[in-house]
């Protein structure tokens, strides 16, 4: 095929591609729309970017790991830990500043390992990642002895409920996070590199790429973004708990499916992310609203991960 | 290299699987000389009996995933299909008062759910940890909103036996795990389909131009897999007497993680259902050393992660080695 044909196919691949989640999105949007009268009001809409914020700032990182065809299962225990860190230092130093470094460097600790274990040690990520959340898991059972964590410092609330210019703070810290990995996947090297990672993994190796050094920053990455996401988490909550964010990988694995990308051959885009993390918030407020109980939202949104793939698996097939 | 070459060396080295076991079992023993040296209770014939029906409980699970694991792929949903097939088997007892009709039920409720996720895997082409990974979330949603945060208990004497009695001063579940560590083994290394399984697991590009029908033996394994969940149902139903939503929930790490201390490779192609039955025997033989000394159970999920990952790095390791 000639450069001149890829160019032109380009735009028409994406096109064939964007409908699948926009439209996913648009009927649920109009489905909750139509089945519930609040839904569709300024409150709810800010409610729904507030809430998917946590989520994407897991979700954007996540779509990195899986276009190296990796998997990190253990990011909302992750999570949940980091935000014990963090509200334990912050209560016992008095210091909203320490409690954060402290949040993130247990995040970054946790990618570290998942990326030494899998790039270093060669372990398959499910497995890997599976065993550190069973670690992350633990050690927050450990640590707060299944109670929870409360009487932080009040500034942390306002970390989530300012806003700027009507815009909630938490909305910008996620739009920031997503133009800077956005950034990062399509005009860096680190970036093409990730593709390749998923796509072509002999070619870069043949190149004379270290591919273990990037696949351990790909999830230390991962981990660092976990550790903000505690943060939100903290600052909604006012405090943290031993299973607050326990699930929250099958949210962000469901937002990345849903969004396009391929769980091989590193096929994907960062922008069907925002619309799958969004289509995930749209999907689990919808529910709320109509109060069915969140078991049920739950196995909802484990349909909506199978039916993405076999979207995936047919549209391979063809 | 001539045959003279390698004639001499092969008198000296055991064959891997056999060393492997030997390994295995060297290290049960060892954890059991440590427990009995660090408490009093380890050594006594009820924490034997005791650990004995708490590794049948774990093997029963993880013998059927060891068929998925030889052929390269994983069951997440396990634990969560025990929920959902433990419930359902609970009311379907308590309905009709019937134990055998409560003991189908679960039972078809696990192979169907198994059934789905083989077509998932094997039909749809979904990676499998990520199909069963989906499973386990829709199943855990159906059991929750199922029993609503109730719970059901008490069943009848005859069908309790099968979790509490005992023959001849063994646990009842003991028998049921000889008996399917039996024919776990035949089928695995005696039959045309365990052959095949093992097959499609080391290669499957040159199982399928030999005419294995891949397919067909993927939707099998992940049958027997739900088919054994729906089974360890039933027996932890009759050993705690009642059923709620969360019965299986921390049952799919232990269970994946019998199986790769075994020695089954998560690459597929190499490992046998013996070698899960000591996998089992070794995980549970750790956690109930934590019980005795008396060590927080908050550890446990921190404990078996580490060993998983500990197990699959030596599995990497030694496959290294022998290439």
């Amino acid at each position: 095929m000639s450069v001149l044909d890829q160019a032109t196919q380009r735009p028409a691949r994406l096109l064939a591609r964007v409908p699948g989640v926009a439209a996913v999105l648009a009927a649920l949007i109009l489905a909750f729309g139509l089945a519930s009268p609040n839904f569709i009001s300024f409150g709810n809409i800010a409610n729904i970017l507030s809430q998917s914020t946590i989520l994407l700032l897991v979700a954007l990182p996540a779509t990195l790991i899986i276009l190296t065809e990796g998997l990190d299962l253990s990011v909302g225990a992750v999570v949940t830990f980091a935000g014990i860190v963090l509200a334990s230092v912050a209560l016992a130093t008095g210091s909203m500043l320490a409690g954060l470094f402290a949040g993130l460097a247990v995040g970054l600790a946790f990618g570290l390992l998942n990326g030494a274990l899998i790039a270093s040690l060669g372990i398959p990520p499910f497995i890997a990642t599976l065993g550190t959340l069973g670690v992350a898991q633990g050690l927050s059972l450990v640590v707060t002895d299944g109670q929870s964590i409360v009487g932080i410092p009040r500034s942390i609330e306002l970390l989530y409920s300012t806003t700027v210019f009507n815009i909630p703070l938490p909305v910008i810290i996620s739009a920031l996070a997503y133009a800077l990995v956005h950034v990062l996947l399509y005009h860096t090297r680190f970036g093409t590199y990730i593709f390749a990672l998923g796509g072509n993994r002999e070619a870069l190796r043949v190149a004379g790429v270290s591919e273990r050094r990037y696949l351990i920053a790909v999830y230390a990455l991962g981990g660092l973004m976990a550790g903000f996401a505690a943060l939100l988490m903290t600052a909604r909550m006012n405090a943290a708990h031993p299973t607050a964010a326990i699930g929250m990988e099958f949210d962000a694995i469901a937002a990345v499916a849903v969004g396009g990308t391929s769980f091989e051959r590193g096929n994907g885009w960062l922008f069907g992310t925002l619309l799958g993390v969004l289509a995930v918030g749209v999907l689990r407020n919808g529910l709320n609203l109509l109060a069915v109980p969140s078991s049920v939202q739950v196995a909802c949104i484990g349909g909506l991960v199978i039916a993405a793939m076999l979207i995936d698996a047919l549209r391979s097939r063809s | 290299m001539t045959e003279a070459d390698t004639a001499p060396r092969r008198r000296f080295t055991l064959p891997p699987d056999l060393a492997q076991t030997g390994y295995r079992l060297i290290a049960a023993a060892l954890i059991c000389v440590a427990l009995s040296a660090l408490s009093d209770v380890f050594f006594t014939v009820n924490n034997l009996m005791n650990i004995l029906r708490q590794t049948a409980l774990l093997f029963l699970l993880a013998s059927g995933l060891t068929l998925v694991i030889l052929t390269a792929g994983l069951d997440l949903s396990v634990g969560a299909n025990v929920a959902l097939s433990a419930c359902l088997a609970a009311t379907v007892i308590k309905a009709t008062g019937h134990a055998p009709l409560g003991f189908a039920a679960g039972l078809a409720c696990g192979a169907l759910i198994g059934v789905v996720n083989g077509i998932l895997v094997a039909l749809l082409r979904i990676p499998s940890f990520i199909a069963t990974y989906g499973m386990l979330w829709i199943l855990s949603g159906i059991t929750y909103y199922y029993m609503a945060g109730e719970t059901i208990h008490g069943f009848p004497p005859g069908f309790r036996q099968l979790g509490i009695g005992y023959l001849f001063g063994v646990p009842m579940p003991v028998y049921v795990m000889v008996l399917f560590l039996l024919l776990g083994t035949w089928f695995a290394q005696r039959t045309i389909w365990g052959q095949q399984i093992y097959a499609l697991g080391a290669n499957p590009v040159a199982a399928h131009l030999s005419g294995v029908p891949i397919k067909r033996r993927l939707v099998l394994v992940y049958t027997v897999s739900g088919a054994m969940a729906g089974l360890a149902s039933l027996v932890i139903l009759a050993r705690i007497n009642s059923a709620q939503g969360d019965i299986g929930e921390e049952l799919t790490l232990p269970a994946i993680a019998a199986v790769l201390i075994g020695g089954t490779s998560l690459f597929g192609g190499f490992g046998t259902v013996a070698g899960t039955l000591i996998g089992a025997l070794i995980l549970t033989l750790v956690l109930n050393g934590m019980n005795l000394l008396q060590i927080n159970a908050s550890w446990q999920p921190l404990v078996t992660g580490v060993i998983v990952v500990l197990a699959v790095w030596i599995d990497t390791r030694t496959r290294k080695w022998s290439e």
